[in-house]
């Protein structure tokens, strides 16, 4: 059992305290987190389940909350939070180090410097053969110009919706969508943030980028 | 407040009694004065941004009123363990949105404080005719909000450093942005009730205006405009304990429907600085977002509520256009 005090905290301390030590885990274990007021048992709990683990929190007496967070990777439940990608599997030890699985990054729609039609062309070929892999990647993420292939018009939707249907994660940068005017035109995989680009990436096992 | 005496003036048009925004007292039958002031302790590390923040967030509550801010005094509280330079870019900040504001900087008081606080008291002028109450919202109107919200948890994603880049700066110019430009737009049209949505909320301000109007609201929670992460950071436990409070303050008024929590704890958010919450009739509202988008680059606004006859409930949440999620 970790234990964290995050007793005389004023928020959001208790919710980082939390966050560490649930990075730090090294491997499966029960975490509690002590506080002293009702908002940081909500703001903890939030998120906890946000990143697809199971807590319970008691009143232990005035001024003192214990909130219990099951990081044995047996409750396997998954919160409803579509923005935000909860980790594959409810357990910490994923974090431990680099055993994450392949990322593709795909910053733009073209790849490569040079003329901008090649390197659409190749951009295109890249994603089919990305398709041919033995090993798929376990996401792939799109930001910037990127963000124009998973969207309505692009050229290899096909290619992206097979991968997704072959259990590839496709991740759309938020932002992106938003700057280029895309958002209602997503059409394969689901919006993300910074924070969930960054961490999948620190994460990766492997990052490839074209 | 309820103990203290109470005050007789048929000059004074608005006083503490309906909670507004600022107090207006009756010079002529054409001229009111508005009186307001405000002051806080730094939202931002940047001293010079949070003077800028903490000039507009005191300039706004004569723009919710139908005003223009005409004198301005600064009120400084500040330890004197800083270096003086510190307090200097705080001015700096505040004394450029002043002028921005097209008010004057005429004076001001300093105390020495164990933390840095800033802010302004702001006298203005408005046609005691033309006065906005925040209240008055009449079946038939929408409500129009024109800032987006969510700049309270956007700083508590910040201190916990958690922010991204490009959120964090986002709030700032959010904050940082008068409301004068938003008044100037909805000053050509009848405007039936307006306030600005500060440290109780969207839901808070709301309910104080809807309740006060004796009408019932259906609120959009997909129109809202929302700062980037705003949602995200929700969701991850980055609400500060103010809108946790407000929720309790004004849940009493608010059907949330079966809208997800993320959306409420936003809507509770308290707010630096936040926006107008204009209710005018339907038919001008295109014309006024239109107005709007055009002069206020960067900051979002759009309709978020229908005004209806009152219900079982003032405030009702809906969230519209489930079908084209970002599936």
């Amino acid at each position: 059992m970790i234990t964290v005090n995050a007793i005389g905290d004023a928020c959001p301390l208790p919710v980082v305290k939390t966050k560490k030590a649930l990075e730090n885990l090294e491997a499966p274990d029960m975490v509690e987190v002590f506080v002293d007021n009702e908002t940081a048992v909500k703001n903890v709990t939030k998120f906890v389940s946000q990143t697809g683990k199971k807590a319970v929190s008691k009143k232990i007496e005035e001024g003192r909350y214990q909130i219990l967070i099951d990081c044995t990777g047996n409750s396997e439940e998954k919160d409803g939070s579509k923005e935000i990608q909860p980790e594959k599997s409810g357990g910490c030890a994923e974090n431990t180090g680099n055993a994450g699985g392949t990322v593709v990054v795909i910053s733009s729609d073209r790849m490569g410097e040079g003329k901008d039609e090649l390197g659409k062309v190749l951009m295109k070929g890249f994603l089919f053969a990305l398709t041919q892999l033995d090993t798929l990647p376990e996401k792939i993420l799109f930001y910037n110009g990127g963000a124009q292939l998973t969207c309505e018009g692009s050229d290899v939707l096909k290619d992206l919706e097979f991968m997704q249907e072959q259990k590839v994660e496709i991740l759309t940068c938020g932002t992106c969508l938003d700057y280029y005017g895309l958002k209602e035109k997503l059409k394969v995989g689901s919006v993300t943030n910074m924070y969930t680009i960054v961490e999948t990436m620190a994460e990766a096992g492997k990052i490839i980028k074209p | 407040m309820g103990e203290l005496p109470k005050f007789q003036d048929e000059n004074l048009l608005v006083g503490m009694e309906t909670s507004d925004d600022a107090a207006v007292y009756k010079i002529t039958e054409e001229l009111a004065m508005i009186q307001t002031v405000d002051f806080f302790t730094p939202v931002v590390d940047d001293p010079y941004t949070f003077g800028l923040i903490a000039a507009a967030n005191a300039l706004s509550d004569v723009y919710a009123m139908g005003g223009v801010p005409k004198t301005a005094l600064n009120i400084v509280g500040f330890p004197n363990c800083l270096s003086p330079d510190i307090l200097g870019e705080i001015l700096r900040g505040g004394a450029e949105k002043v002028k921005e504001a097209g008010a004057v900087l005429s004076g001001g008081h300093s105390v020495q404080d164990d933390e840095p606080k800033y802010g302004l008291c702001v006298s203005g002028f408005v046609n005691p005719n033309k006065m906005w109450k925040n209240y008055g919202c009449q079946p038939g109107d929408v409500l129009i909000l024109t800032k987006q919200i969510g700049s309270g948890i956007i700083n508590t994603a910040v201190k916990a450093e958690m922010a991204s880049e490009s959120a964090a700066k986002e709030a700032v110019q959010v904050m940082a942005s008068l409301n004068r430009k938003a008044k100037e737009v909805l000053e050509k049209y009848p405007v039936h009730a307006c306030t600005d949505i500060t440290g109780f909320g969207l839901l808070g301000h709301m309910a104080e205006m809807v309740s006060a109007s004796s009408v019932s609201v259906r609120v959009n929670v997909e129109a809202i405009p929302y700062m980037e992460e705003a949602l995200a950071y929700a969701r991850m436990g980055l609400v500060p304990a103010g809108a946790y409070r407000n929720r309790e303050h004004s849940q009493a008024y608010v059907n949330i429907g079966d809208v997800e929590e993320a959306y409420t704890d936003v809507l509770y958010d308290p707010q630096t600085s936040g926006g107008l919450l204009a209710s005018v009739p339907k038919k001008y509202a295109e014309r006024i977002l239109c107005e709007l988008k055009q002069v206020n680059t960067g900051i979002k606004s759009a309709v978020i509520g229908t005004v209806e006859s009152k219900r079982e409930t003032y405030i009702y949440l809906e969230k519209e256009n489930e079908a084209d999620g970002q599936k």
